[in-house]
């Protein structure tokens, strides 16, 4: 979410019981700012927080002029001195789907993987490493995961400029009630799998500007998000299932919207199950 | 305003620019003018958006009734003309059809919300009577504020809508005391959850209502068993002697699981529904299986094994189990009464200690000894008290020669569940993740600081202790955390079948001509051996 809609968009997310203390909300407030100003970003957004067993990461994300392009992200253990993460590798994303279970709290902790998976071990050792995953790695893969799986925006947020970057769209005044009831007009926002799948009477529908990304109408499972119109039906909240704690929010018909992460960092696996 | 060959009429304006100076010879440009006659013409042909008209066409008009009717002192009465010309203009709305205004449901909610701020005329009389006792109102308010510091809990609004509706609550039910116990998140909906404990004597017209009617099919079957052998009029396949065993049955409102009633409701300002008490089995399905609520209650439970109930049963387990696991207090702040005896499992009722001096939060946070249970676990049987499902059969039974059954229940060992006040500190976590995480509420100003306890086993669970106030409370989806995947539970294995041996295996009959033919040669044998005898009868 939006650092500077900061205390207006924690309050529409408390639904589920997860928010910030007044403490680490003074301190976002004065950090993140910072953070623009030093690591010269356009934007700055407040990615999360996940939640490990002895101390919790507080996430934040940073965008430059193209919004598409590779975030890059920042963690902190208190919500005022923050350090960069290094972009996520293959390696990072596939060893980290190995390690389960909850997040340490220390940066420095390291998984041991012998105990995990005996082939990944020996693949690292054959290639001149120790058989451990650092925690800091495990992060920087979830928080990955995440976004890709399950970070979302509305339908018409950003437009893509002929030169192929994407901006925010000025024009862009919130869904109608009628079309934020509809789970094909929020897009995830990554690169998209599903667009070119589509037969071309479809395509023929979508507008090249707006509609450059996945709607979430066909993810896997389906019924993998609940949505909610909460406050009487001012805010819709969309809550993921696939990764327990996303919340994203929207008022229809305003300019308002964005999705956090409060969670423990653990994709829910028995999701088919629990339907 | 500079913009556009349009020039405005201002003395001087444009005196300045090249072209325009009235010392100049030159004529001035004359297609700026014709532009600027377009520009001029084309603003006085916009048309109202409110009425349809446009300025152009309305002063044509005018002026055409002007020069038509010839009227005297037309410049006095030129805005009746331009009036009586407006009428003339009106045309009938041919479009029926009107856009209805949205009626959101923003709206109804908000009125729902608004009838909790409405103050009843009885609340001021019953406020001064002060017969049955005031039932004590919690103050969610507190509470929400002391979570705030660990960064729990819902926004300010949604809380101070909660406190309301409890209000209504217990202006509503018989209650005692109450307490808001939190919410768990559904697919549809979400639940928001009170725990009660009803006055004396009025919860228990609810029992018989309420049951499941387990213990009455049982003896259904019974008869229907004994039924079918006295009427073998037809022939029948005998019946199945398998009766099976006797359901566990509920502990009693007002202990063990059922100590408290909960009441749900999926918002605030929506009504209130009070759970039914919770059945052994069901706490025994509710640990196998793993769904996301809905959000309505007589949803059914799709499951296996097939969950004994509705949604609303299902939740009412979860909470027991949630309950059970996760409330905690300081250590101390609840003693045992002084009578306590039994050795039954424990005592079953505590009561708060009037002498208890709270330890200081940097303690409470260090150490998980300051911290214990004041709810009883649930045994593996589902209850909270074990009990011994062969006794109670015999209660059951109603003939006294059907003994083979009885020796076919299996011996069931006595169940013995940690004591009432465990310290924490003796809960086991589950692989190396302890099963409750400390934190003090801030570093930076540690004389204000809350103690805050977070369960690994339940995520969602909070406790939180400041000074002599602690409370606990849930938000979360209400499952219990695994570090394995769930798998369902496999279904029992097929049974065996009797194991085939000589006796039971058939054998063809024997056809009629082999009969005979044995038959012959059986005689024909004994003639042989009469014969024989008579040859040696007649040596002699």
């Amino acid at each position: 979410m939006e650092a500077l809609s900061l205390p207006a968009a924690l309050e529409l997310v408390a639904g589920g019981g997860a928010g910030l203390s007044p403490e680490r909300r003074a301190a976002l407030a004065v950090s993140l700012p910072l953070v623009q100003r030093d690591y010269r970003f356009e934007r700055v957004w407040f990615w999360g927080c996940i939640q490990g067993v002895r101390g919790a990461y507080y996430i934040a994300e940073g965008l430059g002029p193209d919004r598409a392009a590779p975030r890059s992200r920042l963690y902190s253990l208190n919500c005022v001195d923050w350090s960069l993460l290094t972009p996520a590798t293959k390696e990072m994303l596939a060893l980290a789907e190995e390690v389960k279970g909850r997040f340490q709290g220390d940066p420095s902790f390291e998984y041991n993987l012998a105990e995990i998976n005996s082939e990944a071990a020996a693949r690292l050792v054959e290639g001149g490493k120790e058989p451990v995953m650092k925690e800091e790695a495990r992060l920087i893969a979830t928080i990955e995961q995440i976004d890709r799986a399950v970070g979302i925006v509305p339908r018409g947020a950003f437009v893509k400029t002929p030169l192929g970057s994407v901006h925010e769209n000025r024009h862009f005044e919130g869904l109608s009630l009628v079309e934020a009831k509809k789970l094909s007009s929020y897009f995830h926002f990554t690169d998209p799998v599903n667009l070119k799948n589509k037969t071309l009477l479809e395509k023929a529908d979508l507008d090249p500007s707006t509609d450059f990304l996945d709607s979430l109408e066909h993810d896997i499972p389906r019924g993998s998000w609940s949505m909610q119109l909460e406050k009487g039906g001012t805010v819709v909240v969309l809550r993921s299932l696939l990764w327990l704690g996303l919340t994203f929010y929207h008022v229809p018909m305003t300019k308002q919207f964005g999705y956090v992460y409060f969670g423990t960092g653990e994709k829910n696996l028995d999701l088919p199950f629990m339907l | 305003r500079g913009h556009g060959p349009y020039q405005p009429h201002e003395p001087g304006y444009g005196l300045d620019q090249p072209g325009y100076n009235p010392y100049e010879d030159e004529v001035p440009d004359p297609q700026t003018r014709m532009l600027a006659i377009k520009n001029a013409k084309a603003y006085l042909l916009k048309t109202s958006t409110k009425s349809g008209l446009n300025l152009y066409d309305h002063f044509a008009n005018i002026l055409t009734k002007v020069l038509d009717e010839q009227p005297t002192n037309t410049v006095d009465i030129i805005e009746n003309i331009s009036k009586d010309v407006k009428w003339a203009q009106f045309r009938k709305k041919m479009d029926t059809l009107r856009d209805e205004p949205l009626i959101s449901p923003t709206f109804e909610a908000a009125e729902k919300c608004k009838a909790l701020f409405v103050k009843e005329f009885g609340d001021e009389h019953e406020g001064v009577e002060e017969e049955m006792g005031q039932p004590t109102l919690p103050n969610v308010m507190e509470a929400a504020f002391y979570f705030e510091q660990a960064g729990i809990g819902l926004n300010k609004d949604e809380s101070y809508y909660i406190f309301l509706a409890l209000k209504n609550l217990i202006n509503v039910q018989p209650i005692q005391t109450c307490r808001f116990w939190g919410k768990i998140l559904g697919l549809e909906m979400n639940y928001i959850i009170a725990e009660v404990q009803l006055r004396e004597g009025e919860g228990e017209e609810e029992e018989e209502t309420g049951e499941e009617g387990e213990g009455t099919t049982a003896e259904g079957e019974k008869e229907t068993g004994e039924a079918g052998e006295d009427e073998e009029k037809e022939a029948e396949p005998p019946k199945s002697t398998y009766k099976p065993p006797p359901p566990i049955p509920k502990e009693p409102n007002g202990t063990g699981t059922n100590k408290y009633v909960y009441f749900v409701c999926n918002g605030p300002g929506k009504p209130w529904v009070k759970l039914p008490p919770v059945t052994p089995a069901q706490i025994v399905c509710a640990r196998k299986i793993k769904k996301f609520f809905t959000g309505w209650l007589d949803a059914p439970i799709v499951s296996f094994p097939p969950f004994p109930g509705n949604e609303a049963n299902y939740l009412r387990a979860q909470i027991a189990r949630i309950s059970a696991g996760t409330h905690v207090s300081p250590t101390g702040f609840y003693q045992f009464a002084e009578e306590e005896e039994e050795e039954e499992g424990g005592a079953d009722t505590y009561e708060e200690n009037p002498e208890f001096e709270p330890p200081p939060v940097a303690e409470m946070v260090e150490s998980l000894a300051t911290w214990a249970h004041h709810v009883k676990g649930i045994l593996k049987q589902g209850r909270c008290v074990w009990i011994n499902p062969v006794q109670k059969s015999e209660e059951n039974e109603e003939e006294d020669d059907e003994e083979e059954e009885e020796e076919e229940e299996e011996e069931q060992q006595e169940e013995r569940g940690p004591p009432l006040l465990t310290l924490i500190s003796e809960d086991e976590g589950m692989k190396d993740i302890p099963a409750w995480s400390t934190q003090a509420s801030t570093n930076l100003i540690p004389e204000y600081s809350v103690a805050i306890l977070q369960s690994n086993r339940w995520p969602g669970a909070y406790a939180f202790a400041s000074g002599g106030k602690f409370e606990n409370i849930y938000f979360g989806w209400g499952h219990k955390y695994s570090p394995e995947s769930y798998t369902p539970e496999l279904p029992p294995p097929a049974e065996a079948e009797f194991p085939s041996g000589p006796e039971i295996t058939e054998t063809v009959d024997h056809t009629v001509e082999e009969e005979m033919a044995f038959k012959i040669a059986q005689e024909e044998a004994l003639a042989e051996a009469e014969e024989e005898e008579d040859e040696e009868g007649e040596d002699d």
